[in-house]
Parts: C-alpha cells; structure tokens; sequence
C-alpha cells in the first residue's frame, strides 16, 4: 500500500501575482484610493484657480466683521453692529428652537395617533390611519406652504386681530400673547416650587421602598400634585400674588408688549410637527406590536391588571424597539428643518445661505458651516443612539 | 369517582364558543375535582387549547357557565382579577419576560398582585427556583437559558403565585425531545403533591402514568372520556382509535 | 366516568350578540361605555371636518375665472386658479406646439408602469429592462430634442409635473446603482474602500437636502474648470442622485445583513466569485428582503423632489407657487389652499399609489410566489 506523497499530488497551476487575493486586494484598494484622490485634487485645484480668478477671498475671518442685517427673531442679544459669528449663533438657536417644539409635539401627537391606530375602536383606528395616510403622504414642503401662506399669512391685518378674552391675539404678523412680569416677592413662590417638587421626589423614592418592604404601593402621583399645587398657592398668597401680566396693546399698525411669536415659526412647528408625527405614530405603532402577543397573555394569566401590564410588560419592550427609530425621525425632523429656507424663518440655512453668503460672496465657508453644523447635529444622535442600543439591547445566548 | 374525591374545582356546563361565525367549542361539559390530574388531546384545531384558555378567561365564552372555585366567569373583572390569581398557566412557548431576569420574572406578579414584600416574594421565587432545580440561574435573562430551562422558569413563574390549579398548554412542544423529560419530571413531581392539572399534551407516556383521566376532543367537542388505561388500550369511538394509531405509531 | 359521544355535535351559528353587523358594530364600535364616547366624539369631530371641507371644496367652490376677481373671499375654493394654470402644471413653459412629445412620454411611462405592475405581462423582464435603460434615452432625446428634427428645447422651459417626475425618475433610477456599490463597498473586506464607503454615505445621510441641493447650485461651479458649466437642472439631478444614493446604500446594506452567513459559505464551497456569488445568490435574496424599504426610499425621493423650487426650478408645486404669486391671482389665502390641496392630491395620488404597490409585493412575496424581483 504505497501511499503517494502529498508533493506529487499538487497540482501546481503557475502562480501569476494578480491570481493572488492580497495582490488583489491591494489593487482595488490603491485603485479606489488614487480615484478618489486624484478628484479630489482636481476639484480642489479648480476651486483654488477659480477663487483665484474671480477674486474671492478665503478664510473665516468674516466671522469677527460686523453683520449689518437685522434677524426677525433673536433668542440672544443681537444687532446689526453685532458679528457674523453672532448672526451664526442666533441662526443656529432658532433652528434648535424650532426642532426642539417640533420635536415635543410630534412626539406627543405621533404617541396618540399610533396608540389611536391600535384600538379596539374601528372608527378611531380608522381615523388614526387616515392621518397617517394623508399626512405621510404629502411632501413636507407643500404643508409649510400650506400653513404659512394658505392659513397664518392669510389671517387678518392687525387692526382686525382675532382676539382672545382680549389678552391673546392672532393676525398675519404672528401671536402676541400676555408676558409674565415678576414682582419682589416672586422669589418665596420659586422656593416653595423648588421645596414641593423635592418632597415629590421624596416621596416617590419612600413609596418606592415601602413598595419593595410591604408589598403596598401608594398614589404617588395625587400626593405630588396636591401637594406642588396647595404648596404653590399658600406661598403665592403668602408673598401677596407677586405676578402681573404684561398684556399686548395696538400700538399704531401692531401689537407691541408682552410675547410674541413670529408666524414662520408657527408655520414650521405646525408642518414639521404634523408631518413627523405620521412617521412617529407608525414607529410607535411597530413597537407596540412588536411584543408578543403571548406576553400580555402571559401577564394576565398572572393576574396582572391592564395598567400593570401596560407599565411593566409592555411599555419596556417596545421602548427599545422605538428608541432607535424614534432618534433617527428626529435626526430627520432636524435636518428638514432646514426647510425654514424657503418661508424665510431666520434658521441657519436661511441666514447662512441668504445674507451671509450674499455679503461675505464665500460660498464654500458659510456652505462648510452648514453642513458642519448639520453633521455635528446628525453625529450626537448617533451617538445616542449607539449608547441606547448597547445598554438596552436583550441579553442573549 | 370524581363526586368521591370532593367539591369540584371547575365546573364547566353546556359551553359554547364562536370565533367570529367560526363554531369552536360545542357543548362542552366537564367537572374536574380538587387533586384531579386531567390529560386533553386531540389533533391541532380541535378547540383543546381554547379550552382550557377559557378557563382563566384568556378567551371568553359566549354561552353555558364556567365555575373556578366556586366563581362563576362573567365580564366581572373583579371576579376574572381573582380566579386569574388562583389559576397557573404554563404556555407552548414559555412567555417569560425577556426584559426581566428570571428572579424578577417570578417576582413580578407576587409583589404586585399579592402585594408580597419583595424580600419575602424573593425568597418564595428562590424556593420555587430549587424546586425546578435551577436556582443557580436566578440572575440570568430569559433568553440566556435554553428552551427546557425557560419552560421550567415558566412553570416556577405561576408557582409563585400558590395557585391552586394549573394549566398546561402544548408545554413540551417547542422543546428539543432532550429537554422534555426535564419538563416532564417537574410536572410529575408537582402531580404527586396533589395539584389539579389540566394537561394539553400529546405526550401520551405522561399521560399514563399520572392522568386520571384522559379527554379526546375534535372539532370542538368531547369525543371520548375514560381513565387511561382504559383509553389507551380498548378505545371506544372510531376517532379515538385513529387518532391514537396516528400519534402511537412511530 | 367513561364518557363516548354519541353523535357529533351540530355546528351552529353564532349568537346575534357575537356576529353579523350587529355583533360587529358592538365589537368594534360599542363594546363598552368607554368605546362608545370615543366613537361619539370620534364621529362628531369627522363630522366638523368633513362637512365644512365639502361645502368649501365642492359646493361653495368657484370653478370658473380668469383672475382673482372671480373667487372673493368668504367663498370655498378657487378652482379656477387650477384650472387657468393647468397648462403648466401638467407641460411647464414647454413650447405649445411641442406637447406631444411630452404627452408621448407620459403614455409610454404610464403604460411601462402599468405593463409592470401586471404580473402576466408578457415579455415584463424585457419591458423592466427598457424603463430601466431605454426609456430614459428615448426621454432625453425627446425631451431636449435638437436632433432628429426635432426642435431644441431648454431646461428653463421644463416644469410642472414633467419636471417632477424627470427629477424623480433620474433620481431614482442613478440612485439604485450607485447605492448598491457604496452598500457593497460599505461591507466590503478591503478596509480603504469600507472607509472610503461609508464616509461617503454617512456624509451626505448627515446633511439636509436643501443644504446639498443649494451647494449643487452655489458651489458647484467653483468646482469645474473655467468654461465647463452644467445646466442647472443637470447639477440638480447629479446632486440628488448622489444624495439619494447614500440612503439607497442603507436599504441595501440591510437587505445584504439579513442575509444568512451560510448563504456566502455555501456559494464559496461550491466555488463561486465574489461578483457571480453577489449577482446571482446573495443580491437576489437580499433585494427581496428590501422592496418595502425600497419603495419607501422612492416615497421619500418623489417627495423631496418638490425641494427644487428652492434653488429656482419649477416642479410642480413651484408652478403653483410662482401662479400664486402672479399679479391676476393675489388673493386671500383660499387660493393659496386651493393651489396647494390640488397639488397635494397630485403628489399623494403617486405616493399613496407606490406604498399601496408595495404591500401588495409584500404579501405576495410572503405567499411563496414572489415575482417582485422582476419588476426591478
């Protein structure tokens, strides 16, 4: 039983290098990295000999020089003779402001509608999907359009205001709604808030632990009100009701005093609210369904009641199937903000692509703070995101 | 025999039930005594588990008297709230709360609904744990045991509560044929401490040796009822003996 | 004890409370005290929306005019605005005497999307291969014309829905490719091309599409050599492709981790190459995973298109916003929703339309019998 040597039984097919999985690796790899070099210094040299051409300066120098433009809404102290920067700063706190709104009440009114879409009642099931349907379905930038030109620009001239009890009004230039003045004495009110919401916590920790010890839980969430609410009132009485209300008046062709909101911003927390809300209501919706149906079985074969299933059954596995798509729809919601552009809502894009770039003519700067300052937004959600998943991901075998 | 042994623990009289215009159960009648060990089989489809899933109101009847321990089922939630807390169910396919460990997993409903101290609620859990002969496991998730292992935390999980009967639907039929016995052995054991099990299995050795009685049901009804003995080895109705010859011949 | 039936039970009808509408109206509508307010306030709030909406659409509506004169205030809506500008919405400021040539494409995208949708289509492969790659030959050449004889006709000159759907399409159609090699390059092994992959898609993933579209108009000619300048549309589009392409990668790279390891196992064991394993194992299950993911993209993409009104195209909404503006239509805010509902149900009829499509190929395609494949 002569048994050949292994040597004999190679078959040697003649070894060409570019047969060899390195070999050919490297060569895509140096392929695809000296395309994309190659671009990229024939992009930059364009730009260069272009800015040199049409003698454009660089740098962001610009940022320190004087603005000289006005913004409609300022949540900072700014003027024309503020700086570039600040005009940025600004522009940037109205985009935050407006997702921040959008943000709240998309959330709430997706969480009602995709709750809604799940009842037992066909009428409101129904209804709820039509929402969805309708709004999800439409582009985004034809409902700020709708908002802001068919529905808030076409509200009546100041002089005709929709009015309120006479506090608040509504007219084509926007809200103006009655601004707190604080009196002396409103410091004991800010302190008993501030003791009352500290004996809620309290008392949600020892109902807690009394829980744990006896078994007995214990209606947290009545004691706390009444006792925020009846704390609040004795120390407003006490301190003799140290609030006033600044209310708007007409003051030749508008209202001047008290709070207002610019109808742009109303537009778009409006629209970007309502649109989102379809994709948060169907996020929602998935989440909920995505727990089995046998753990709600299981839990009320325990004897568990609906509103023990609801807090501890369900709400905790859907939460991590929401969470990560639910940040995303925000990460959209912020990046269509931008959207503001086209009804002129002082937002980044607006103030950037318009004036900024308009004065300063350095379109790839003020375009390089843009879609920086969008990325950074997009990266710190990712963030987020990443952390949430890794704490609350199910452990498995 | 059953008159013999005592009070009833569950009565059920003429039920009906309908799944939209779906008839599912036909006039169905069963007395099951305290202590009584009863086996349900039957082909899939043929209304065993919603049976016994009526018997903790997982569905609702819409005709006849099902009676718990003396409570008769009704829409009265109260009544529900309590014949749930007395009766056990064990499922196909475990239902553990993957979100909690498998302590928390027993804890859970005697803490909230008995209103036990949780340190007295652990310690019931820990016994119960040892009894299925894996408390070692007690800080694990769900999904980090296998299926026998899970199902024997279910079983544990309904224990806690001291119910006094237990349900089991299809347990061992999600496991691998490894893990059954495991299962098995631990409802044996529950058996011989005198608890009133229902049993829907196709595990006809189980069936044997610890039913009192065995149910054939199709097409929503009962078709043949006797002790096992007798059931397995001189079956009656031509269903039964087909059923059998099915399920026995390999 | 031994009990045997003596006769099969009879299977009887469900009581009137459980079945029929009756038992279906208080199942659904009635089931408790609860349900029934929620079904009262649910009915009458319909009922405030839709009874003012029908008054305003249908019966008060003023549907003939040739200025804003003709629907006063306090009227319903203005269809006469739609109606006096339906020319452009539907052709744009496409020369009069050219619209057949617009009208031709529309028949052969409509039929080509209907020849698809139909799964008994004779020949459906080959008439997916031609939308895919002819059609938007054929539409080109058509479209701008200056060949064959026909005459040339300027992008400055597109608009309304043609616009739309050229924005859509081109977007859609370069955008599948190229998202389906980033996704590749984003799970590829080489380590510079996963880098240099998925930098790419999450740069643009990351930034508003107003952002791109309006560095595609200010930026992008700093970026060619003097004297080479792209049309506005055609840097549009190359924008939007690009930027579609990188939420592409995303449906595909999805589609391509549902993919069992096992499948690549085998397809190497039996000693396929990485381009035959992709093209003809690996991309035609994973595609399949992806089609709701992928019409949702599309959804997405149609939607979006109406962002170029914003750097000065006039798709179909930016028809109706420029008529809006237009001296002979200044009015109240009724015209305004008038424009934007008609242009509404425009864009939500082929939205609605994709997403119904796309549950339909998800039920098939859970049945067995998935033939969506073919359609791409």
């Amino acid at each position: 039983m002569a048994v050949e040597t292994t040597d004999d039984r190679v078959r040697n097919t003649s070894f060409v290098f570019w047969s060899s999985s390195k070999y050919r690796t490297k060569f895509y790899e140096v392929l695809v990295l000296g395309l994309l070099f190659a671009s990229l210094y024939w992009i930059i040299n364009n730009v260069v000999t272009n800015l040199n051409r049409l003698g454009i300066r660089t740098g962001f120098g610009f940022l320190k020089q004087e603005a000289g433009f006005d913004i409609g809404q300022t949540l900072v102290t700014y003027n024309e003779a503020s700086s570039y920067g600040s005009a940025v700063l600004v522009a940037l706190l109205n985009t935050v402001l407006m997702s921040l709104l959008a943000i709240v009440f998309a959330t709430i009114i997706g969480f009602v509608v995709g709750v809604s879409r799940l009842s037992s009642n066909w009428l409101l099931s129904r209804a709820a999907t039509a929402y969805v349907e309708i709004f999800r379905n439409m582009p985004l930038l034809l409902q700020i359009f709708f908002w802001y030109f068919a529905v808030l620009r076409a509200l009546p001239v100041p002089r005709q205001s929709i009015a309120f009890f006479d506090t608040i009004y509504i007219n084509n230039r926007g809200i103006y709604a009655p601004s707190p003045v604080f009196e002396p004495g409103f410091g004991i009110v800010i302190a008993a808030l501030v003791m009352a919401l500290g004996v809620a916590i309290a008392l949600r920790r020892w109902a807690r632990v009394r829980q744990s010890r006896t078994g007995q839980p214990f209606p947290v969430l009545v004691t706390s009100l009444i006792i925020i609410i009846g704390l609040l009132l004795v120390s407003a009485a006490v301190a003799g009701f140290p609030l006033s209300w600044q209310v708007p008046a007409l003051k030749g062709f508008n209202y001047t005093g008290g709070f207002s909101v610019i109808p742009e911003l109303v537009a778009m927390v409006v629209a970007l609210s309502i649109y989102h809300a379809s994709f948060v209501a169907e996020i929602v919706r998935g989440g909920v369904l995505s727990v089995r149906r046998g753990q709600v079985e299981a839990a009320r074969a325990m004897g568990l009641r609906p509103g023990q299933i609801m807090r501890e059954v369900i709400v905790p596995q859907a939460l991590r199937v929401i969470i990560p798509p639910l940040s995303n729809q925000y990460l959209n919601l912020a990046k269509s903000s931008a959207l503001a552009a086209a009804i002129a809502y002082p937002d980044l894009m607006h103030v950037l692509g318009g004036a900024v770039l308009a004065q300063t003519g350095q379109p790839i700067e003020v375009m390089t703070i843009v879609m920086g300052t969008y990325l950074a937004i997009s990266l710190l959600i990712a963030l987020f995101m990443n952390w949430y998943n890794r704490r609350s991901s199910l452990v498995e075998r | 025999m059953n008159e013999a042994q005592g009070a009833a623990m569950i009565e059920i009289r003429d039920v009906h039930k309908w799944f939209g215009d779906f008839h599912v159960l036909k006039n169905i009648n069963l007395t099951v005594a305290k202590g009584e060990r009863i086996v349900i089989c039957g082909p899939s489809g043929s209304g065993k588990s919603t049976l016994i899933r009526c018997i903790n109101r997982l569905e609702a009847h819409q005709q006849g008297n099902i009676i718990v321990d003396g409570i008769e089922l009704t829409d009265n939630l109260k009544q529900i709230d309590a014949i749930r807390s007395e009766v056990g169910m064990v499922f196909q396919d475990f239902n553990l709360f993957p979100h909690l460990t498998v302590l928390e997993n027993l804890v859970l409903a005697p803490h909230l609904v008995r209103r036990m101290p949780r340190a007295e609620a652990e310690e019931i859990a820990m016994n119960y744990l040892g009894r299925v002969r894996i408390p070692d496991q007690a800080n694990k998730y769900p999904g980090q045991l296998s299926g026998g292992q899970q199902q024997r935390v279910a079983i544990a999980r309904s224990l806690c509560m001291s119910p006094k009967i237990m349900l089991f639907d299809e347990v061992t039929s999600a496991l691998d044929p490894e893990m059954v016995k495991e299962v098995l052995d631990v409802m044996i054991g529950l058996a011989d401490e005198g608890m009133t099990m229902l049993v829907v299995t196709h595990e006809m050795g189980f069936a044997r040796t610890v039913a009192n009685r065995v149910i054939f049901m199709d097409l929503g009804q009962i078709i043949e009822e006797n002790e096992p003995r007798a059931f397995f080895e001189a079956p009656q109705h031509e269903r039964t003996r087909n059923f059998l010859e099915q399920i026995l011949s390999h | 004890m031994a009990f045997v039936a003596s006769r099969p039970e009879p299977t009887l009808p469900a009581p009137v409370a459980a079945a029929g509408v009756l038992g279906w109206l208080r199942q659904n509508l009635f089931s408790s005290p609860i349900n029934t307010l929620v079904t009262i306030i649910v009915l009458y709030a319909i009922y405030r929306i839709v009874d003012p909406l029908i008054s305003w659409a249908f019966i008060n509506a003023v549907w003939t005019g040739t200025s804003a004169d003709a629907c006063p205030d306090g009227h319903g809506a203005c269809w006469a605005f739609v109606r006096a500008r339906f020319r452009q919405i539907v052709y744009g400021d496409y020369p009069l005497d050219q619209l057949w040539r617009i009208n031709v494409l529309y028949a052969i995208f409509a039929g080509g999307l209907v020849a698809l949708m139909y799964p008994r289509t004779p020949g459906r492969k080959w008439v997916g291969l031609f939308m895919l790659t002819g059609f938007p030959v054929v539409a080109f050449l058509l479209l701008v014309g200056g060949v064959f004889g026909l005459r040339f006709v300027g992008t400055n000159n597109w608009g309304g829905l043609m616009l739309t759907l050229v924005v859509a399409v081109t977007a859609i159609v370069g955008s599948i490719p190229l998202g389906l090699i980033l996704a590749l390059g984003r799970r590829s092994e080489m380590k510079a091309i996963r880098s240099v992959s998925t930098a790419f898609i999450e740069l643009w993933r990351g930034v508003p599409l107003i952002a791109v579209l309006f560095m595609a108009s200010a930026l992008f000619p700093l970026f060619t050599p003097e004297g080479v300048n792209f049309d506005k549309l055609v840097r549009t589009l190359l924008a939007f492709a690009i930027f579609s392409s990188a939420f592409m990668a995303e449906v595909f790279r999805g589609g391509l981790q549902a993919i069992p390891r096992g499948q690549y196992e085998a397809a190497k064991s039996l000693g396929i190459g990485y381009w035959k394993m992709m093209g003809y194992v690996i991309l035609p299950q994973a595609i399949r995973h992806v089609i709701p993911a992928l019409v949702n993209t599309c959804i997405g993409i149609f939607k979006e298109t109406t962002l170029v009104l914003v750097i000065g195209l006039t798709d179909l909404l930016g028809v109706i916003q420029l008529g809006l503006s237009d001296t002979d239509w200044i009015g109240g805010g009724h015209i305004y929703a008038s424009g934007y509902l008609f242009a509404g149900l425009a864009f939500w009829a082929f939205t609605f339309g994709m997403s119904r499509y796309s549950i339909h190929l998800e039920r098939h395609s859970v049945s067995g019998k998935n033939q969506a494949l073919q359609t791409l």
